[in-house]
């Protein structure tokens, strides 16, 4: 089985994707996300393919419904379906999205090994979304939701949530 | 049914998760800190999550209209795959987490295998799901660590709760007549190949954490074939009282 890992997204209607908020941070997309893997349309009908985070993340049946009431609001009937493979990845969240969170107060993923180092404990890497420093330490290495880690910040004294490299 | 054989193979893997789930859901609210009160839970919907695709891949064979929850809600005990350690009670916070690693390392080796299945859509929830069990292996490893190598009192209660799930440890490794079936067609995962990775990795993690390996050659199994221990009503119970109170109920 081959695996296509770029999405395939008609251009024509990547900015009414983008209006569609990621309930559980609310200023990323679902295309900051890199949740949606297809958006095509075919005879007047968008169809999207959604794949979870998290296989339990609870955002999905959401998201799913924000989707369609987003294109019927520009006159579109949207079908969406959801997908397993290929499995999602933090890679696949945009750098301006990664901003847009760290600006939020979730500390941003950092690459696999790096990840790995912070979440063992062997070095202090993830920077305080409060202060900058990286003087920071894991509390959890579950935070608010799955897809997160809770850390402290030893300057400030600060706890924040981190959201952990899925790769 | 035309493919039972796939039905109940599906259902081995995902009751276990079912089970677990509910197992730790129960400690919502009242686990010894807060942030283990979170983790254990996020683990709870992490397995959800992953049961949830097996049992709607589940009631698409089983047809007549059934749908996950069907799946999942309403069955009788005897018809339960789960082993028997996933529904032994959390009793204190060191056979939650006992119960937890023994399962976890298993887990892991069965996901790592599976993404290898050459049925599509098994592969594509082992491949997802794998990400997250690495995550729930580290937590109750470390949990493990700490409690093994802590105080004298952890150390005791970790070592008694270590004692107490060894037994259940042989029945991950059982096949059924099914899973033979689903071994030869290439969709099943033959998990005597990872039986000795296995007992290596949790001996290597058990002296780690200075805690005795147990020498136990007594066995506790019956889970697979529907045979549960007497937990396994009472989870029922609670996990299916809306479906039995309110057949058909939808939210
Ligand atoms: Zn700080």
């Amino acid at each position: 089985m081959t695996i296509d890992l770029h999405p395939n997204i008609d251009e024509n209607l990547v900015q009414i994707l983008e209006e569609v908020a990621d309930p559980e941070i609310p200023v990323l997309t679902v295309m900051d996300m890199g949740v949606i893997r297809e958006a095509v349309a075919r005879d007047g009908v968008v169809y999207i393919k959604l794949t979870p985070t998290y296989s339990g993340c609870p955002a999905m049946d959401v998201i799913s419904d924000d989707l369609t009431a987003a294109f019927k609001k520009h006159g579109m009937e949207a079908r969406v379906e959801l997908v397993l493979a290929p499995a999602w990845t933090t890679d696949w969240m945009s750098e301006a999205g990664k901003r847009k969170m760290e600006a939020y107060g979730i500390a941003p993923p950092l690459e696999e090994t790096a990840d790995k180092d912070a979440l063992l404990g062997n070095a202090r890497i993830v920077k305080c979304t409060n202060c900058g420093s990286t003087n920071t330490r894991l509390l959890s290495q579950f935070g608010s939701t799955a897809c997160k880690a809770l850390f402290q910040c030893d300057d400030c004294q600060e706890p924040f949530d981190y959201f952990k490299c899925l790769k | 049914m035309k493919n039972q054989d796939l039905y109940i193979y599906i259902l081995g893997i995902a009751d276990n998760s079912l089970i677990l789930g509910q197992r730790l859901g129960e400690l919502c609210g009242h686990g010894p800190s807060l942030e283990t009160d979170i983790a254990l839970t996020n683990i709870a919907l992490d397995l959800f999550g992953q049961t949830r695709s097996y049992y709607r891949y589940a009631a698409s064979l089983a047809g007549e209209g059934k749908t996950e929850d069907d799946v999942a809600m309403l069955r009788i005990e005897r018809d339960y795959r789960n082993v028997l350690l996933v529904e032994q009670p959390n009793t204190h916070f060191g056979h939650v987490i006992a119960r937890q690693y023994l399962f976890d390392v298993f887990h892991f080796q069965l996901m790592t295998a599976l993404v290898d299945s050459n049925d599509e859509t098994l592969a594509a929830v082992a491949a997802k799901g794998i990400k997250e069990v690495g995550y729930h292996k580290r937590f109750s490893g470390d949990w493990l660590k700490r409690l093994g190598d802590g105080t004298g009192e952890s150390h005791e209660k970790m070592q008694e709760a270590i004692d107490h799930f060894w037994p259940y440890i042989a029945e991950l490794f059982d096949t059924t007549e099914s899973d033979e079936r689903m071994i030869e067609s290439g969709v099943g995962v033959d998990v005597a190949t990872f039986r000795e990775s296995y007992y290596s990795e949790v001996t290597d993690q058990l002296k780690e954490a200075t805690l005795t390996v147990p020498e136990n050659p007594y066995s506790k199994k019956g889970g697979k074939q529907g045979v549960h221990s007497e937990h396994m009503g009472y989870i029922l119970t609670e996990l299916q009282y809306m479906q039995r109170t309110y057949p058909n109920l939808t939210w």
